[in-house]
């Protein structure tokens, strides 16, 4: 099951010119841009691993791409996405957020049912891919 | 692209290509034309730029005839005295490469030994990187680069800056221009002692000092700027003081010669304000003698006779 989350993830993939692309919006538009990684794709986990600091007063998307690739490098088989941050007095948070990269098999989520008393049922998702430890799920 | 003339080959005639709507089209002209008029001197300096700037203008025709261009190496090292106006033409250097395209962006990341070297093992790495990150897309200006190779400690980061700086100017060549300046006779010394730096820097420029003349001509185009004018023995005044200054130390041609104006505002200003009557525009406009005459330089002179 492929995973959707951010801008564009019903498109696919993005090859790395598009990405270059964005990126350059992003600079214009004077956002900061960082990259996150993570193995455990649950649409609750906000907060993914930071690659890196994120990278204030960049003029090119050439060395964001550098970074990117060197992300690639050292997380061949996680999900890996673009945040551009916005720093405006008033906005001060993320404006575009995209993933450059996800693993060739996605197992997807399974619905999880709990008995709760008074047979109330509540209902929650599960990745399967969690079902192993960190760092052996894809 | 707009520079091929209308003729293609299947018409048997050769194609031609316009170097001079080539040359218009980019826009170089205008910079190299404020190079010319904004810095007084400098004519070998002068000269190389537009040497390089032919150079990548006959590349990017060759690209457009099909014939193989390599992107050439863009590295430069600009070498002189303090105030020759190395920085002023890093400027314009990435102005001329940003308009023939060879720089995506143009601008000027300028940064010391201590913008890219750390304190302590493993931070020299990432602000190293973090620089050529910021840089890319431009000119990164690194300013007295001999002082990141310092042989005296065999444990200093500096090789280490050094050794990501050569890695990244030879992968992307095409992304990053990089500019090394310093006084000549050290950084023939640091050429000396890191030779892959050396045969990876393509053009050495070496700015001259200025003459005692083209500083004063400096110092006119500055009052204009600054909107100031020197009063005849005002004039006479400051071309002396430019012949006394330089035999003293610390000299730093341009520099120095920016640094005794701003005095001589100084003065001008509580000269003024010491007279307190109405003052008129010309009074406010006029640098006097007085103003220069009072430099330390003249006293010292004068202590020495």
């Amino acid at each position: 099951m492929r995973l959707t989350q951010g801008t564009f993830s019903f498109l696919p993939d993005l090859t790395d010119e598009q990405i270059t692309a964005q990126i350059e919006y992003c600079l214009k538009q004077g956002w900061a841009v960082s990259i996150e990684y993570t193995d455990d794709p649950h649409p609750r986990n906000t907060y993914w691993e930071m690659f890196g600091i994120p990278m204030f007063d960049l003029r090119d998307a050439a060395g964001i791409l550098k970074e990117i690739n060197a992300c690639r490098a050292t997380f061949p088989r996680h999900y890996i996405k673009v945040n551009a941050f916005d720093a405006t007095r008033g906005v001060e948070s993320l404006r575009l957020s995209f993933i450059v990269q996800r693993p060739e098999n996605e197992p997807g989520f399974g619905l999880v049912r709990e008995e709760g008393p008074g047979r109330q049922v509540r209902y929650t998702v599960r990745s399967y891919a969690t079902e192993r430890p960190e760092g052996e799920r894809y | 692209m707009h520079a091929i003339n209308e003729s293609t080959p299947s018409s048997g005639e050769p194609p031609t290509f316009d170097l001079e709507a080539a040359f218009k089209g980019s826009r170089v002209g205008e910079v190299l034309e404020e190079l010319d008029r904004e810095l007084v001197g400098l004519a070998p300096v002068k000269a190389r730029v537009r040497d390089i700037c032919a150079l990548l203008l006959i590349d990017t025709l060759r690209k457009q005839a099909g014939l193989s261009t390599d992107t050439p190496s863009l590295h430069m090292s600009f070498t002189g005295n303090p105030g020759t106006g190395k920085t002023t033409v890093a400027l314009r250097m990435a102005e001329i490469l940003h308009r023939l395209g060879y720089v995506r962006k143009g601008h000027l990341v300028a940064v010391t030994r201590d913008d890219l070297v750390g304190q302590y093992i493993g931070h020299t790495a990432p602000k190293t990187r973090e620089v050529l990150k910021r840089a890319m897309g431009g000119v990164l200006f690194i300013d007295e680069a001999y002082y990141l190779y310092r042989p005296e400690n065999e444990r200093d980061y500096g090789q280490e800056a050094i050794e990501i700086l050569l890695q990244e100017m030879e992968n992307s060549r095409q992304d990053l221009v990089v500019v090394l300046a310093g006084y000549k006779d050290r950084m023939e010394r640091f050429f000396q002692s890191n030779p892959g730096m050396s045969s990876r820097i393509a053009h050495h420029i070496d700015f001259p000092d200025y003459t005692d003349e083209e500083l004063f001509e400096i110092a006119e185009l500055m009052l204009k700027q600054m909107q100031y004018r020197l009063s005849d023995e005002a004039a006479a005044a400051l071309r002396e003081y430019i012949a006394l200054r330089r035999s003293q130390p610390h000299f730093a041609n341009a520099r120095s010669v920016r640094n005794a104006l701003d005095r001589a505002r100084l003065r001008q200003a509580s000269r003024l304000f010491e007279r307190g009557a109405t003052l008129t525009r010309d009074d406010l406009l006029t640098i006097d003698a007085a103003d220069i005459r009072a430099s330390r330089v003249f006293q010292n002179r004068e202590s020495v006779s």
